[in-house]
């Protein structure tokens, strides 16, 4: 079992939480503590807000072991408002068929359960379809 | 400098061999090496392998190897680099031939998937990747290259199925490489028939992962007897470039920028200016769209319209550009860490004109690009043939 892995990661996983670069304020997810663009040292927090849109996504088929159980599942590129892409499942989908552009936000699920039914179940972001407001 | 020799080349088929272990393999292919090369006697053993830790439980392969192969005291060591390992152990063993510390060298790329079925080889695929914010979320090496799939048709309007002229022509190719593990030639229906694994991919998409070993045997031009009974191949040009390692933090997800800098680099090197001055090019086709990024990122192709070059027969083997003459990662099969030396062994064959029915006819120079990731990690070597 990952037990430090899983811990040291759970602002990430459960909070997107990220860093902002005080230079030349380009937002990053994953953190990096190196700012891409300009280089600079890049360790200030920064909370994304979870929305975004769909980049690109596809339904894995042939899962590794730890995902066996999920497959199929769709895995997606998602652009953040605020700028970075990262990777992750797309979940609560229903009838909906993903496209690109698709607006979606981060909600928390179970990733996988780390070594079988007696492990520890690893959760963390994925992203839904955004919900719209009811109408009045 | 002393210039380095490729001396002796040794490879196993390309399959599933269930009856045999990770060093029996790399036995197979290193004996055909050396005795290809008169039995000159490696100082240095690289070893290229991706996944046996995982696979086999077996790390620490280059004192294995050498022990196996009956080559100790000899220097030892394991190269990974993903699917570039077989590559990048070249070019290390290349870099210390050149420094002078060693004068001969061995590299023996080898890989054992049988050894697992099924998710289990897919999880060693997965561990290439970003483990914290790739893998952990079931991102593999296919869904990645199934992202840049539908990037890649969606960006420049690709027809569905335009990309299948890739693994149609290594089909094609592979029907005379002894070696392969797929010798027939696949049809555009067989081809639009197959199964999505990640869609828009199918399963013609992704070359197979299978069992295999590859070797060649390096020497320094100073070490070497004369006359060398066999023509000789030269490693003219050598060179390694990195993008990002994460799909989600490239800036242009359509550009194998690595790609394109490691091939610059060597072909620099070997005198030339562009990849178009090679008579061929084995590149990287993990999957059918690395195939056409790279022939893009090479500049062989404007960006988007790899496929309908490839259509038009300019990269068959007597086309303008041959490409992946022996089948390729798809036909040929894709042990691995071994891919990056069977690249390197099929190219020398080309320039020893020993390729058989697959000759390109008339080579002197070839290219080999090997990519770890989607060119994550990228090698290229310019071979040529010496009078």
């Amino acid at each position: 079992m990952e037990v430090p892995r899983h811990w040291r990661l759970k602002k990430q996983r459960y909070a997107l939480v990220g860093e902002v670069c005080p230079s030349c304020g380009a937002k990053l997810f994953p953190p990096r503590d190196v700012c891409p663009v300009c280089k600079a040292e890049a360790k200030t927090l920064y909370t994304f807000s979870g929305r975004g849109e769909v980049l690109a996504f596809t339904t894995v088929t042939q899962p590794p072991a730890e995902f066996a159980d999920q497959a199929p599942y769709v895995v997606a590129l998602v652009r953040l408002e605020e700028g970075p892409t990262l990777t992750a499942q797309l979940t609560d989908l229903g009838d909906e068929t993903p496209y690109i552009g698709m607006p979606v936000e981060m909600v928390t699920r179970r990733l996988r359960t780390d070594q079988g039914e007696r492990g520890v179940i690893v959760y963390g972001y994925k992203f839904r379809p955004r919900l719209q407001p009811a109408p009045a | 400098m002393d210039e380095v020799f490729i001396v002796g080349l040794g490879q196993t088929r390309v399959g599933e061999h269930w009856d045999r272990s990770l060093r029996e393999l790399a036995l197979e292919a290193a004996e055909a090496a050396q005795h290809d090369a008169a039995h000159l006697r490696p100082q240095l053993v690289v070893v290229a392998n991706m996944a046996a830790a995982r696979l086999s439980h077996q790390a620490h392969l280059g004192a294995l190897v050498a022990d196996f192969l009956g080559l100790t005291p000899a220097e030892a060591l394991t190269v990974e680099a993903a699917g570039a390992s077989g590559a990048v152990a070249l070019r290390q063993a290349f870099l210390a031939l050149r420094a002078g510390a060693a004068d001969v060298a061995l590299v023996v790329g080898v890989e054992k998937f049988t050894d697992q079925v099924g998710p289990e080889v897919e999880s060693a695929a997965a561990t290439t990747l970003d483990a914290d914010y790739e893998a952990e979320h079931g991102m593999t090496p296919t869904a990645q290259a199934g992202l840049l799939m539908q990037l890649y048709q969606h960006t420049y309007q690709v027809p569905e199925g335009a990309l299948g002229v890739f693994p149609m022509l290594a089909h094609r190719h592979a029907v005379g490489n002894p070696f392969a593990m797929f010798r027939r030639a696949i049809s555009e229906a067989v081809y639009a028939r197959a199964g999505k694994i990640s869609d828009p991919l199918n399963l013609f998409d992704a070359a197979p992962y299978a069992d295999g070993a590859a070797a060649v045997l390096l020497a320094r031009a100073s070490a070497l007897p004369r006359p060398w009974p066999r023509p000789l191949v030269r490693i003219a040009g050598s060179a390694a470039a990195t993008d990002a390692l994460a799909l989600h933090d490239r800036e242009d997800l359509l550009d194998f920028a690595a790609a394109r800098a490691a091939a610059q680099r060597a072909l620099a090197q070997a005198g030339l200016t562009s990849a178009a001055e090679v008579d061929l090019l084995e590149l990287f086709d993990a999957f059918s769209v690395y195939a056409a990024l790279t022939l893009e990122a090479l500049e062989l192709a404007p960006r988007g319209r790899a496929w309908e070059k490839a259509q038009a027969g300019a990269f068959d083997l007597d086309g303008e550009l041959p490409i992946l003459t022996m089948g390729g990662l798809k036909a040929r099969g894709h042990p691995g860490g071994a891919t990056g030396v069977y690249q390197v062994v099929e190219a020398a064959l080309q320039l020893r004109q020993q390729a058989g029915d697959n000759q390109v006819v008339g080579a002197q120079r070839a290219l080999t690009l090997a990519l770890g990731g989607p060119a994550s990690t990228a090698v290229a070597h310019v071979l040529t043939r010496e009078a």
